[in-house]
């Protein structure tokens, strides 16, 4: 069931759109801020408050990397791996991360707490080597940060 | 106006942060207390000014005195004798690589003086989230005066006049563009800002969008005033949240001011403005897939014709424009066109942001006039290359772009003149490369992130950049065979001509311009198995040559897998069972010794 909050907003979203259709991407966005990703049964439940069949917002939703439809750790690692920041050093950051989370990208780690993510060009390649936590930008990232970095994580 | 004697301009960036400019700053303040000079002189924080490079930075006004790498134990030494004696300290000014020469006014700095600045005029000079601010440096009297004191169609005019051309890639004349939509008939119509931003390399859009959302917001009235549309979208990616949340701000903020909304400014004429996010797909950046997203659905490309100005969102007329095209709309309809396009090449007029990364010194934003050469925006500018490495070639144009090397540097920035020498404009990122960048490994890294951001809508772009991409792995892994590079070429042919949308379209370019000036390096891949640049690392040894090493230990101290002996004063050695190629060792040794 969506919940009162998520409704509210969704309706907020829906009160700039033209359409419900228009809404979707937006409604997807609403509910993965609170559920973390868009299960089954959290798409069929947009999907009917837009009065959209399941397979029309699935459409959208897969189509966009950013809307997660499988399930995703507490936080999500995406790792810029676009050209400035190849440049600058990521593929030996790549190597950190995946020693001291022991997963690769696509993968999350045994704790739950994160999921590693590949992700074109963040746009602060004045700062590569970046990552991007949820919201929260890092960059220029030394092997030496990781580990005070992942700690602000629960 | 500041009863101040003197202001002092102290970056408060990013860059300059993390070199200490806080506690500059503290000191400072505490120090012109102590000294008694705090009521004449004033610290202003301003925002980034791009030379982080040398940073804390900081500038006397209305001197123009410029400082740089400034240290809190400089504080004392520096107050008393500039402020105090009235003497400009000169070991804190910028010193000129090349002939070590001083310069004490920011002015005459290289790196200040090839730049100016139209689409980044508020940059650092106002605060981003005061509305107040803007409006005290002519915001909003470009809106007002289209709106009050010109017909649309002499606002489509002054833009044709000012020549200005899309700054999202393409280049295409933003005039014309809204002449098209304003004469297309529909009571329904709409302005588009493409926020998008995805190319790799580009950061220019989500600058100027964080340092001065309104200009991007009067830009789009204009434009809504130009086709007459009531209604505006700006798409942005999701990643960008600090310049969504200031374009939130300013939207509301226009709002209030009654210049966005209902019959803005007693003119009768309303316009709104909603913000739609992305959420990370590169192909919707192109503009009809854009469109698609924002009607909520996949974000397909769609063959044009029909296009956008005739049916564009909801198949109504539309126009969509890049950030920087809009941001300098605003200069244009006060100043005039004509105004503009004084400065510039006889087809690019007025100025261009360029995002410096990579290789360089000063890596930031830079904003030039056209026809500037490009070797002055690597060198001036951008300060050269770091660690006195050679330069080998700038990348223009990300994935749809081409690299420039060192003979081909002085092609000024130019459109035409760019495209002539198989890269292209592009949005403005500018990736520079030092020696130690494998072409070869370059193209397939671009060919990757094509394949990955491909939407798969037609076959040439999906199945061809596969075939590409397949075949450069092979050449980097040291499998290349002969024919490999022909293949290359005859895949590019076919994809150029036969794809869909401007991704697949271009997608063989970064393949296509480094075979054009780099052919050498394939095939040393494809016939020697060597990778010129030591990057490939399937075709590394992973050898110390002992006639090169200066036995210093470094790469010693670099492995993380213990994988190499060294004792002072003999050659190091790799044990190739330990190692896991992860080229510390390759980074680390100077003298270019491992092999
Ligand atoms: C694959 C692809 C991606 C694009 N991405 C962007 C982008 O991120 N930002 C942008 O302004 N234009 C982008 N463009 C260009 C747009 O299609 C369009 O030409 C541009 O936004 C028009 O604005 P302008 O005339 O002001 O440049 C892209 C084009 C293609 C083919
Ligand atoms: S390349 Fe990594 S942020 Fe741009």
């Amino acid at each position: 069931m969506l919940s009162p909050e998520e409704i509210q907003e969704i309706q907020t979203a829906l009160a700039h759109c033209e359409s419900n259709f228009a809404a979707g991407l937006d409604a997807l966005k609403i509910v993965q801020r609170r559920r973390g990703w868009i299960s089954d049964e959290t798409l069929q439940e947009v999907a009917r408050f837009l009065e959209m069949t399941p397979a029309e917002l699935d459409s959208v939703a897969t189509f966009y990397s950013l809307i997660f439809r499988r399930q995703v750790g507490r936080h999500v690692i995406l790792l810029c791996d676009s050209v400035s920041c190849w440049v600058m050093g990521y593929e030996s950051l790549f190597e950190a991360l995946k020693k001291r989370l022991g997963i690769g990208f696509g993968q999350t780690s045994a704790d739950g707490r994160f999921t590693l993510l590949p992700h074109p060009c963040l746009g602060a390649c004045e700062r590569a080597p970046v990552m991007m936590i949820d919201d929260e930008l890092y960059g220029p990232i030394e092997e030496e940060m990781i580990e005070k970095i992942l700690a602000r994580y629960e | 106006m500041s009863k101040n004697r003197i202001q002092l301009m102290l970056c408060g960036g990013t860059g300059c942060h993390s070199t200490g400019s806080k506690k500059f700053e503290k000191a400072l303040q505490q120090e012109l207390e102590a000294k008694g000079l705090a009521e004449e002189i004033k610290i202003v924080e301003t925002g980034c000014n791009g030379f982080c490079a040398v940073g804390p930075v900081m500038l006397v006004q209305p001197e123009g005195i410029f400082y740089q790498k400034l240290k809190v134990e400089d504080v004392p030494y520096l107050v008393e004798e500039h402020f105090l004696k009235g003497r400009p300290v000169k070991k804190f000014f910028f010193v000129e690589q090349k002939n070590k020469a001083t310069i004490p006014h920011m002015n005459d700095i290289p790196f200040f003086s090839n730049q100016v600045y139209r689409a980044m005029r508020n940059k650092g000079v106002i605060d981003p989230e005061v509305i107040d601010e803007y409006i005290a440096r002519e915001g909003y009297f470009g809106a007002a005066k289209a709106l009050n004191e010109m017909t649309p169609e002499q606002v489509v005019e002054q833009i044709k006049i000012s020549q200005l051309r899309g700054r999202g890639g393409a280049g295409f004349p933003t005039g014309m563009k809204w002449a098209f939509a304003a004469a297309s008939p529909g009571e329904e119509k709409y302005v588009l800002c493409n926020a998008d931003e995805g190319d790799p390399g580009a950061f220019m859009d989500r600058s100027i969008l964080e340092s001065d959302p309104h200009a991007v917001l009067e830009g789009m009235i204009i434009a809504a005033r130009a086709i007459n549309a009531r209604q505006g979208y700006i798409y942005c990616r999701t990643e960008y949240q600090l310049a969504i949340r200031r374009l939130d701000i300013a939207i509301r903020q226009a709002k209030e001011y009654g210049l966005l909304g209902e019959n803005i400014l007693g003119s009768g004429f309303s316009f709104n403005i909603d913000i739609y996010q992305g959420a990370g797909a590169f192909v919707c950046g192109e503009e009809t897939a854009l469109m698609r997203s924002i009607e909520g659905k996949r974000g397909m490309p769609r063959p044009r014709p029909p296009f956008p100005a005739h049916k564009g969102l909801w198949d109504k007329p539309t126009i969509l424009n890049n950030v920087e095209t809009l941001a300098n709309i605003p200069q244009i309809i006060i100043k005039g066109g004509a105004w503009y396009a004084s400065i510039g090449t006889e087809k690019s007029k007025g100025t261009k942001v360029f995002a410096l990364s990579g290789d360089v010194n000063n890596i930031g934003l830079v904003e030039v006039p056209m026809g500037l050469p490009i070797r002055k925006l690597i060198y001036d500018i951008g300060g050269g290359i770091p660690g006195g490495k050679k330069f080998k070639a700038v990348q223009l144009g990300g994935p749809s772009g081409g690299c420039i090397p060192e003979h081909k540097l002085d092609t000024p920035i130019d459109y035409e003149e760019i495209t002539k020498v198989g890269a292209i404009m592009g949005s403005g990122g500018a990736i520079v490369m030092d020696e130690n960048t494998c072409m070869v490994d370059m193209a397939r890294f671009f060919m990757d992130f094509i394949q990955d951001e491909s939407c798969g809508k037609c076959t040439p772009c999906r199945e061809g950049t596969r075939r590409m991409l397949e075949l450069l792995e092979k050449i980097c892994h040291g499998e290349g065979q002969d024919g490999d590079i022909q293949s290359l070429e005859a895949l590019a042919e076919v994809i150029g001509q036969s794809a869909l949308c401007g991704l697949g379209q271009t997608a063989a370019n970064p393949v296509l311009s480094t075979l054009r000036f780099f052919r050498e390096e394939y095939e040393t891949h494809i016939k020697e198995k060597v990778c010129p640049a030591k990057r490939c690392v399937a075709l590394l040894k992973f050898e110390v040559n002992p006639e090169m090493c200066k036995k210093c230990g470094l790469c010693f101290k670099a492995c993380p897998s213990e994988a190499i002996a060294w004792k002072k004063k003999e050659v190091a050695v790799i044990d190739k069972s330990k190692c896991v190629k992860c080229m510390s060792c390759f980074d680390k040794c100077k003298f270019d010794a491992i092999f």
